[in-house]
């Protein structure tokens, strides 16, 4: 598809004027929309976190989709296929929203094939059974809900218009989540089996979908200046434990972490030590899935080629028609 | 539909129905209006199934949204036209698509074939969204009400899909070399299994003005396909048609594999509710 964007490369680098204006907006709380000058590290801080928000809402759809086929009831399919069906959409508005700082969808989703991009490591791990798809609702759109609330009030305006309407969608599917875990929590020996299985294996990868631990964390202190980010990876890593230990009381299941705990000193819930050993290898590609992820989407990307271009051909040609009967 | 009718059954054609209102109705389909949603809802379903393999393979982004919400519509079909069937014999959707075994589907052939490429696709999406539109556009005034009630709720999300494969055979037939190439074997691959679909059984004689005569589907159905070839300038296919046999159980060889798939995590737990 062809895209058109703003070109940041067209603008002044330096604006005295745009740079107080952006300083003020920023003091005050407020908005910095497309054509606001900005610094330029703002923008490539932005496009780096928008198009990887984006590339893993469109990588997440795999490991759910995997289950579409397979799901165990017609309620239940349709129930999946539209929250994979909302995951596309998300990846739609947050491309929109990166293309409004100059980089097109196109080169976008080439360096995602390339390996040059990163998105969120929790979908390299594998989708094995029915209740991964609860855990994935409750723990992983859980933990993205809390790291994505705080960034509906983003300094930049497109990003945060975008994330109002994608955490809506995503309580939604945190909700169908806890549903598919609480069904399973009340089945049968075997469903409860499966159900505490899955909340094993994506416990940890999902309190790691917070980012490495404050004192290692190298973006996050320049991306709470500008306010992008609002809160710091362990807050909301502490945060998300919290509200976990409430709902796998519901569940009637276990959290597989021993050490969890409300600090009272430090208004703190605390969690065991995590494997960001793991953490980092899952990053740098040796995860078990990152190779099937990225060749699936190039697969689809490439075989879609033909059908992109006979769009593009056909748009023109009417475009000629119409100009021609004019 | 009569007014007393619709109170009677609290259904009224054009309101959302959902196959949950559907499965408190106190009235019962007669065996032979039962064994015709079965109909229905099986070309529903299995042609949902192989429409959501595309969600997240799709050429483009929009695309991957616009085939999840075709096959979100047709799994909304199923489940209202299996819930309904079910009710002749006490059973819920969830018995009928996971536990029936393949002879007892009453699908056509044409909805288990591949996915093939997109214009494969998109070819049997023409095909199928122009019979289905027909279909339940004479439906809505069937003599069951809940049959003519799916049928006004589906009709409307049909309409949309005869845009959206029409527009899709436009591009590719009009687009480029390769596209049209590809629309044009994709059309040629999917001619075979378009004759079953208009072809009567005995069960449409009991039905009278319940049931809609697949026989009578073909005249409007060639028009309508005529008009969008001729946009397209494409040809009818010159291919003979293939021996069916869908609606008495004997299907493709796709179908087994199709079920495996479909039944498999609902068959290792019987009885477990999800």
């Amino acid at each position: 598809m062809t895209t058109t964007a703003t070109t940041p490369e067209s603008r002044v680098d330096h604006d005295a004027a745009g740079e107080r204006l952006f300083d003020e907006l920023i003091a005050q709380d407020s908005r910095i929309e497309p054509r606001d000058w900005m610094p330029a590290d703002y923008r490539k801080s932005l496009t780096r976190q928008i198009s990887q928000h984006a590339h893993s809402e469109i990588i997440g759809m795999q490991p759910e989709a995997n289950w579409i086929t397979r799901a165990p009831s017609l309620k239940r399919k349709a129930v999946l296929m539209a929250k994979v069906q909302d995951e596309a959409g998300h990846g739609l508005y947050l491309y929109s929203a990166a293309e409004t700082l100059g980089t097109p969808r196109d080169r976008m989703t080439e360096d995602l094939i390339a390996g040059k991009a990163r998105y969120s490591s929790i979908f390299n791990y594998p989708v094995l059974t029915w209740a991964d798809i609860g855990a994935i609702g409750w723990l992983v759109d859980g933990a993205a809900i809390c790291n994505q609330v705080p960034l509906c009030r983003a300094s930049y305006g497109p990003y945060g218009r975008a994330m109002v309407r994608i955490c809506k969608e995503e309580s939604f599917h945190q909700r169908q989540g806890f549903e598919i875990l609480l069904e399973l929590a009340n089945g049968t020996p075997e469903q409860r089996a499966m159900a505490q299985d899955a909340v094993n294996r994506w416990y940890a990868p999902s309190l790691m979908m917070f980012g490495p631990p404050d004192e290692e964390s190298p973006n996050s202190q320049k991306s709470m200046e500008w306010k992008i980010k609002r809160f710091s990876n362990d807050e909301l890593r502490s945060r998300f434990v919290g509200m976990m230990v409430e709902q796998i009381r519901v569940l009637g299941l276990e959290l597989p972490d021993k050490d969890v705990r409300f600090d009272e000193e430090t208004g703190r819930w605390e969690h065991g030590p995590l494997d960001w050993k793991e953490f980092r290898e899952v990053l740098a590609g040796r995860g078990p899935c990152n190779a099937q992820r990225l060749e699936r989407r190039r697969e689809a990307h490439e075989e879609g080629a033909w059908v992109r271009e006979a769009a593009a051909a056909y748009a023109q040609k009417q475009a000629l028609k119409t100009a021609q009967a004019a | 539909m009569s007014e007393a009718n619709a109170s009677a059954t609290r259904i009224t054609p054009g309101n959302a129905l959902r196959p949950e209102d559907i499965a408190l109705l106190e009235t019962r389909p007669a065996d032979a209006v039962a064994q015709y949603a079965l109909w229905l809802g099986d070309d529903a379903l299995i042609l949902a199934q192989r429409l959501g393999w595309w969600i997240s393979r799709a050429p483009e982004l929009e695309e991957d949204v616009a085939l999840a919400n075709i096959a979100l519509d047709q799994i909304g079909h199923a489940r209202s036209f299996l819930t309904y069937a079910g009710r002749a014999w006490d059973k819920t959707e969830d018995d009928l698509a996971y536990f029936r075994r393949e002879p007892e589907f009453r699908s056509v052939h044409l909805v288990e074939q591949p996915n093939g490429d997109f214009a494969r696709t998109i070819a049997r999406q023409l095909v199928v969204a122009l019979y289905q539109w027909e279909l339940y556009s004479r439906l809505v005034d069937s003599a069951d009400p809940t049959l003519a009630a799916i049928a006004a709720k589906a009709v409307k999300e049909v309409d949309y899909h005869r845009d959206h494969s029409t527009q899709w055979v436009l591009r590719l037939a009009l687009g480029t070399e390769e596209s049209r190439r590809r629309m044009i074997a994709g059309l040629k691959l999917t001619w075979p299994y378009v004759e079953e679909l208009f072809t009567d059984h005995p069960l449409i004689d009991e039905l009278g003005e319940t049931g809609v005569r697949p026989s009578s589907l073909r005249a409007p159905f060639d028009a309508a396909l005529q008009a969008v070839l001729d946009e397209a300038e494409l040809e009818l296919p010159a291919v003979p048609g293939a021996v069916g046999g869908g609606r008495l159980g004997r299907h493709s060889e796709h179908l087994g594999y199709i079920l495996a798939e479909l039944q498999v995590l609902a068959r290792e737990h019987p009885g477990a509710s999800w």
